[in-house]
């Protein structure tokens, strides 16, 4: 048995920046795909809440978590789906009905989840990378879910479909300039949806990774705004999945400094650690915008750019 | 000739009908729902009437839960004038609270009564002003998206807020409840003459109706109208485009801030978690069914305060989930959005062919 001491404050970031940064990254992917083809989801807050809940509702009754997993992501498609066709319609703001379908996931998860607020449903299992080592930190740090590495896959995936497919080329060009995705003779509207749907699928993923592995249990404060951040996150990462993967690291991180340096005994200011992540996305945006011209790297139809 | 005359009336109309429409869609659809779960919808929205509006016992809880929903409203509608989408009127309620009950606690020991109320007031219009100010600061003069640093402010502070309430200003003998130290019972904004309901209604109706005047009628707010359509054109003929953007978060801000003093001054007496309650969240909701109409937030704030009251009704009589009405307010918040694309196509309501 080792004593860490301080060292256990990075050990614990670490564990905790891939512990916490899962949701992150899910929503967070999944609001890139949707921005890059020129749409906000701001509702991606309640469609994790909705993925949280509809998750761990179907690992209690099946018994599977992982069925429970693919639930949370067709139930966040529905959601995203509904998001993209609503703002289909004309004059209808993006970041108003991102709002609503805040409102409105978060209240059907918390009203359809009453029952399972009380029973055990079974959870992700983790997969032990410490098990070399004999300080529980390090093995509590390195206990690796699944979803995690799944994400990771997802972002290098993602960054290369973009780059290098017909279908990431068609988002790209919806988001950056629907006049010349219209003049190729692309449906914008529609690929703006199915970019909104795949977006609610990731994030109802991210959503059932808070309830079905950390903390592992479906209650109605179980998300701390981490689909809001999201936007701010995609931003923070400048539209890039594999720098989304970065900045989820980072955002966990930073979340998970405050609990770390209160296991070594400093516990003043743990709730202003809490506000790191939005601090340094914001003093980050305060240091790359300009009045006069939009972010390098932002999609051209992107409302919030224009 | 005719049909000119006649077209305020007709918007007017056709304002008032779409999103009515919108709201008896929703209930059907909400109804359709709780029918196909094995509820009677009717017995639902008798139960909500009751428990919004019958009596005056549920008229007071209507009109305590609409009071903040109105000032933060008007955090989003102010600045939407100017064409600012700003969504973090939580932060100003948050902050505007805390410093209300610092000032409040601090003033308690000496000065009279009539004054620490008017300082708590003026601390929390001050302390949201500021706030708000700061995100149209960075919007106007670094182009950082407003939605999203305000967004951000509100994170900020909540967590300053929590630090402080639970940290250097937190009143030892708070246990269970971590909160600052009382304002004083003395202190305490009371109820409008009459009424069973504190103040922070009265502020909310006289900010709207102040706040349409100047929007509607002064020069200011035209200037600010005109920036809020076409900032480039507004620039071209002169306009004081920053200040214009800035007093309008300002006003904005100072409404959330005096919700949340208004809270703590009349409602809870000191800073504590209860002030994180999504008043700023639930604005945005009114200021958009409004349509950013100061006029109109009113009503709206009734309305969706009405629905959150009657949540309890539901869950006493029916052993439903509290979160019955958001479901209900989230489908009428969508339709209502949706049904921005139905104006000018309904043909009643149509310009008759000149």
């Amino acid at each position: 048995m080792v004593e860490l001491g301080w060292w256990g404050v990075p050990i614990g970031v670490l564990g905790g920046a891939i512990r916490v940064s899962t949701p992150f990254l899910f929503v967070s992917l999944g609001e890139c795909i949707t921005e890059r083809s020129g749409r906000i989801n701001l509702g991606l807050e309640g469609i994790l809440v909705m993925g949280a809940m509809s998750g761990y509702a179907v690992s209690y009754t099946s018994g599977n978590p992982w069925l429970g997993v693919l639930a949370a992501g067709a139930a966040g498609l529905l959601l995203g789906l509904l998001h993209g066709l609503a703002c289909n319609l004309p004059r209808v703001n993006d970041i108003a009905v991102g709002i609503g379908l805040m409102l409105f996931g978060t209240g059907l998860a918390f009203f359809l989840g009453k029952p399972y607020v009380q029973p055990k449903a079974p959870t992700l299992p983790g997969i032990p990378f410490g098990a070399w080592s004999d300080s529980p930190q390090i093995r509590a740090a390195l206990q690796v879910n699944p979803l995690f590495l799944i994400g990771l896959a997802l972002a290098v995936g993602l960054g290369w479909a973009f780059r290098n497919t017909r279908w990431g080329l068609v988002v790209r060009m919806v988001g950056d300039s629907s006049d010349a995705a219209r003049a190729m003779g692309y449906a914008v509207p529609r690929v703006r949806t199915l970019a909104t749907a795949l977006g609610g699928f990731l994030a109802g993923v991210g959503g059932s990774f808070l309830s079905l592995y950390y903390p592992g249990s479906w209650s109605e404060g179980l998300s701390s705004g981490q689909g809001l951040m999201a936007v701010a996150l995609v931003i923070f990462a400048r539209w890039n999945p594999m720098q989304c993967f970065y900045a989820a690291l980072l955002f966990g991180g930073a979340g998970a400094l405050g609990p770390a340096l209160q296991s070594v005994g400093v516990t003043s200011g743990y709730y202003l650690f809490n506000a790191a992540p939005y601090v340094v996305t914001l003093g980050i945006m305060i240091a790359t915008c300009s009045p006069r011209r939009t972010l390098a790297g932002a999609p051209g139809e992107l409302s919030i750019n224009r | 000739m005719a049909s000119d005359r006649s077209g305020p009336w007709r918007r007017a109309a056709e304002a008032l009908m779409i999103p009515i429409g919108a709201l008896a869609a929703a209930m059907v659809v909400f109804g359709i729902f709780m029918a196909a779960l094995g509820q009677n919808p009717l017995e639902i929205y008798t139960l909500i009437y009751k428990g919004a509006f019958a009596s005056a016992f549920s008229w007071q809880n209507t009109l305590s839960r609409a009071a903040p929903l109105v000032l933060t409203a008007l955090c989003v509608a102010l600045p939407a004038q100017a064409g600012l989408m700003v969504i973090g009127g939580e932060g100003a309620v948050v902050l505007g609270g805390l410093v209300a009950a610092i000032v409040g606690h601090l003033l308690s020991g000496g000065a009279a009564p009539a004054g620490v109320k008017a300082a708590m007031v003026v601390a929390g219009l001050a302390v949201g002003a500021a706030w708000i100010v700061l995100a149209g600061a960075l919007r106007q003069y670094r182009g950082v998206n407003e939605t999203i640093s305000s967004l951000l402010l509100t994170y900020v502070a909540v967590a300053l807020f929590n630090h402080f309430v639970e940290g250097p200003l937190r009143d030892p003998s708070s246990l269970n409840k971590p909160s600052t130290a009382p304002i004083g019972d003395v202190n305490m904004i009371g109820s409008l003459p009459g009424l069973d309901i504190h103040w922070g209604l009265g502020f909310g109706v006289v900010f709207c109706a102040a706040m349409h005047v100047l929007v509607r009628y002064t020069t200011y707010g035209f200037a600010l109208r005109i920036v809020g359509g076409n900032p480039r054109a507004a620039r071209l003929a002169g306009l004081p485009v920053a200040r214009l953007v800035l007093t309008a978060c300002a006003l904005g801000g100072a409404a959330a801030g005096l919700a949340g003093a208004v809270e703590v001054a009349a409602v809870h007496g000191s800073a504590n978690a209860s002030l994180i309650a999504g008043y700023g969240y639930a604005g945005i909701v009114v200021a958009f069914i409004a349509r950013q109409n100061p006029l109109a937030i009113v009503p709206v704030a009734v309305l969706v305060g009405g629905l959150s009251a009657s949540g309890g009704m539901l869950q006493r009589r029916l052993d439903l989930p509290d979160a019955t009405v958001l479901v209900l307010q989230g489908i009428a918040f969508m339709l209502i959005l949706g049904s921005e694309a139905l104006y000018g196509r309904l043909k009643p309501f149509r310009e008759r062919a000149a």
